[in-house]
């Protein structure tokens, strides 16, 4: 098992740095550079910041330096945010990032997973419609209109919570942004848990359940959901990965200060370091949740464990 | 035997609301079962025969619904709250199923499956529900009982399986086992042990048994009364002997002359050898990525020779896993093979694919499921004549059409049938369209795989007069694969048998048939024709 996660852990290197490198040629290839402004610098300062950015070497040479730095653990310095190096934006942003995300997705999963069961349990009466069409509601409404309509009624009109800001990360600053990253994923999960639990309790072994007289609380629960589960642990990777490695819309409306923002304004300010540290922060929580959700998968399903 | 009634179903109905409208799928049904004694229930598919069951147990899908009454020892099942209904059913009427595959839950332990029901029925704790459970593993021979209560059930072969179920069935000294076709998906000799350990479980605890199946080999040998039933209803019922002997319906004398009969008589010595087979061999390797060193080899096919004449049947006989599908394939070359495969005198060994193509005119296949076998997005007259658009492109649109309509009408279908689809036509019809496809070509060796195995008797017997009927006016040569001994020594002049991968024994079907050489022949034989006979046996506990 630890051999197995070690033989995973480290054939993910070579996938980290092919990512590495595209995203680092790419950026370049973008034109413009960090320093552009609409009214450009003067040339001497431009050069000196090149030079102290090394910027004003041959590409591979700079390729070489940021490998050699990454091997150190230095993600090099912002190059917008000046006093700032790219740790320390992402190592304030990050933990922010997470905790929204966990949240959310524990949500997400709770209610989904109960309003998938029950609407399989009810299938075809109202019950069962009405989640799907909460269901579809919340795949088809973007986030960025969900955000400002929270923001608007409950911090707003209703002044009950507030309408933005991080404060110092209390629940009540939290309440909206999970809400609205949650919404799309409860969607998906519940949609995913209906269709597989509508399968499941169709099968054979189930019928086997009920015809030697089990109580149907343990059919569902014992014989039914744990496969029932099995596609949402498959989808809970990517997912789980995206959310918690933050979102720029969501961040920018509530204002909070997660490293999302990071990626997107880094990319149009050509901050190449920091767009560079949030692409393998991203790498590394996809390769280590696709890892999780291996494990997970194997602990559910005897079929696919390994030796 | 006490003569008690334990089991009542009167004027039962069952019916599904379906989106195309309701289908009756039971219609006024009255059984009954008395304590300890076996009934079957005979049917062919789409009787109604399972539905029956499912009804009486509370197990109809959602859109499912029985009317009428059945009763166990006086309480009415029907309509009783699902909690009551839960202390009888598990309990003191338990089933099995067809599908040992997939009737036990794969994600949990045999152990923890046999002892669930004993723990909900009979309250027992778990350390002494497992000891039950290895109870029970020892009374249905499971080998190594110990540590088939650790397995998971993909770790189990199919018959072991069935024993498990078999093992849940008994774990509360049920007053009726109901089995629902529980031997159809197993391999004859794997047949004859469950069955056998049935009829002795019956013997040692003396429950009553209700057989739901659709081969009457089975019911003569193990039941002592026979429903049978026929688009819902129960059109003949009477003591086994009574149906066998004195048959009254004529549902029923067709379903026994359904069994197939009739022999191909062999071809003559001068006949010219057509596909010439030496030493063909398959190996299948699993495992063995870049990242694990050890690679797993599985012979498939060891060194089977075999010589097909002009007019000639080669039936290929053998059980699941025994390599006689991967052998029909290897000899079309539609898998990669060693050996030697000569048609008319021209090496076909290894050709590729286009190497091939000129020769898959002559060497057509038809296959097991006419369900899959079929595109449901092609109408029947475009599957039909897509061969050829490749072999004889010359053809017109309405030259192909004419070809299509003349083969169809040869495999005994309705014209019209080429502008509809697959989904439109029953099993035994799908099987006639392959047939037409293979036929329009004008081939001259035909290989069958399994081409009777998912009809019912009825219908294989349609198949097999009509199987003949083409190979005598075209003078066709056949390899007949199949794991029904019947259909084989109907329709082949000789038969090959085989066991993992090898041939155990060859010669003309007569002489196979008649004084088999081999003792795996021999049980094979006993299992399928003598049933019987192998049920008196004590059971044992297999190798």
């Amino acid at each position: 098992m630890l051999a197995y996660v070690l033989r995973r852990l480290f054939g993910a290197i070579p996938t980290l740095f092919v990512i590495i490198t595209l995203s680092f040629f790419l950026m370049r290839i973008a034109p413009g550079g960090p320093f552009d402004r609409e009214r450009a610098l003067e040339a001497k300062v431009l050069e000196n910041l090149n030079r102290v950015f090394h910027l004003d070497r041959p590409l591979w040479e700079q390729y070489l330096y940021y490998l050699g730095n990454l091997a150190r653990g230095d993600l090099g310095p912002s190059f917008i945010y000046r006093d700032f190096s790219v740790q320390q934006l992402l190592g304030s942003g990050l933990p922010i990032s997470i905790q929204l995300g966990a949240s959310a997705l524990l949500l997400a999963l709770l209610i989904g997973s109960v309003l998938g069961t029950i609407a399989a349990l009810r299938q075809n009466s109202w019950i069962d419609y009405g989640v799907t069409a909460v269901a579809t509601f919340g795949i088809t409404v973007p986030n960025f209109v969900v955000a400002p309509l929270l923001s608007l009624i409950f911090g707003v009109w209703l002044s009950l919570l507030p309408a933005g800001g991080w404060g110092n990360g209390g629940p009540a600053n939290m309440l909206l942004p999970v809400i609205t990253l949650a919404l799309p994923q409860v969607a998906i999960i519940a949609r995913l848990i209906r269709g597989s639990m509508i399968e499941a309790l169709r099968s054979d072994h189930v019928r086997t359940a009920r015809a030697y007289g089990l109580p149907a609380r343990m059919v569902v629960i014992v014989h039914a959901m744990r496969a029932a589960c099995l596609p949402v642990v498959s989808y809970l990777g990517p997912a789980a990965a995206a959310l918690l490695t933050g979102s720029v819309v969501v961040e920018t409306i509530f204002g909070l200060p997660g490293i999302g923002r990071y990626f997107v304004q880094g990319a149009l300010n050509r901050d190449y370091t920091l767009v560079m540290g949030t692409v393998i922060i991203i790498a590394v929580f996809v390769v280590v949740f696709n890892l999780i959700v291996d494990l997970l998968y194997a602990a559910l399903d005897p079929r696919v464990r390994y030796d | 035997m006490s003569a008690e009634r334990i089991f009542d179903i009167r004027n039962l109905h069952v019916t599904f609301d379906t989106p195309d409208g309701r289908i009756n799928a039971v219609r006024g049904v009255d059984m009954h079962v008395n304590a300890g004694e076996t009934v079957a229930v005979v049917g062919e598919s789409g009787s109604g025969k399972s539905q029956v069951m499912m009804a009486a147990m509370g197990l109809l899908a959602s859109n499912g619904r029985a009317e009428g009454a059945v009763s166990y020892r006086g309480q009415e099942l029907i309509g009783l709250p699902k909690n009551r209904l839960n202390r009888i059913r598990g309990a003191k009427i338990t089933m099995i199923f067809q599908e040992p595959m997939t009737s036990l839950d794969p994600l949990y332990t045999i152990e923890r499956q046999i002892s669930e029901p004993i723990m909900v029925h009979g309250g027992l704790s778990p350390s002494a529900a497992r000891r039950k459970a290895l109870e029970l593993l020892k009374l249905v021979h499971i080998p190594d009982p110990e540590r088939r209560l650790k397995s998971y059930p993909h770790e189990l072969s199919g018959g072991q399986r069935q024993r498990v179920m078999i093992a849940m069935a008994l774990a509360n000294d049920p007053d009726l086992l109901i089995a629902d076709e529980p031997t159809t998906a197993l391999d004859v000799t794997i047949q004859a042990e469950i069955l056998r350990l049935l009829a002795e479980l019956q013997k040692k605890l003396g429950m009553a048994i209700l057989f739901i199946t659709h081969d009457l080999g089975i019911v003569e040998a193990f039941a002592d009364r026979v429903y049978v039933m026929q688009s819902g209803e129960v059109v003949e019922e009477g003591t086994t002997r009574q149906i066998f002997t004195r048959p009254a319906k004529d549902y029923t004398k067709m379903l026994l002359a359904a069994e197939p009969e009739g022999s191909k008589p062999p071809v003559q010595d001068d006949s010219p050898v057509l596909l010439d087979a030496k030493g063909v061999s398959v190996t299948f390797t699993a495992g063995g990525g870049f990242l694990s060193r050890s690679a797993f080899e599985l012979k498939a096919v060891q060194d089977v020779t075999l010589s097909l004449r002009a007019g000639q049947t080669i039936g290929i006989v053998g059980e699941s896993g025994s390599g006689k599908s991967t052998l029909g394939r290897a000899i079309l070359q539609l898998l990669p093979s060693d050996g030697r495969v000569v048609y008319q005198s021209v090496p076909i060994q290894g050709l590729d694919r286009a190497g091939m193509r000129p020769y898959r005119k002559n060497l057509q296949m038809v296959f097991q499921d006419p369900y899959g076998s079929l595109s449901p997005r092609m109408t029947v007259g475009e599957i039909v004549t897509e061969g050829l658009l490749v072999h004889e492109p010359q053809l017109s649109a309405r030259e192909r059409d004419e070809a299509a309509i003349k083969a169809l009408k040869e495999v005994g279908l309705d014209p019209i049938a080429r502008n509809r689809f697959p989904h439109e036509f029953s099993g035994g019809q799908r099987q006639r369209i392959a047939i037409a496809r293979a036929v329009i070509l004008k081939p001259t060796v035909i290989v069958l795989d399994e081409p009777t195995s998912a009809l019912d008797r009825s219908i294989q017997k349609q198949i097999i007069n009509l199987l003949r009927q083409i190979q005598k006016s075209y003078g066709l040569s056949y390899i007949f694969i199949s794991h029904d001994l019947a259909v084989v020594r109907a329709l082949a002049d000789y038969t090959i048998v085989m066991r993992t991968g090898r041939v155990v024994e060859e010669g003309p079907t007569e002489e196979v048939f008649r004084t088999p050489k081999s003792d795996y022949t021999r049980a094979l034989m006993q299992a399928a024709f003598n049933l019987k006979e192998v049920l008196s046996r004590q059971a044992v506990a297999p190798a």
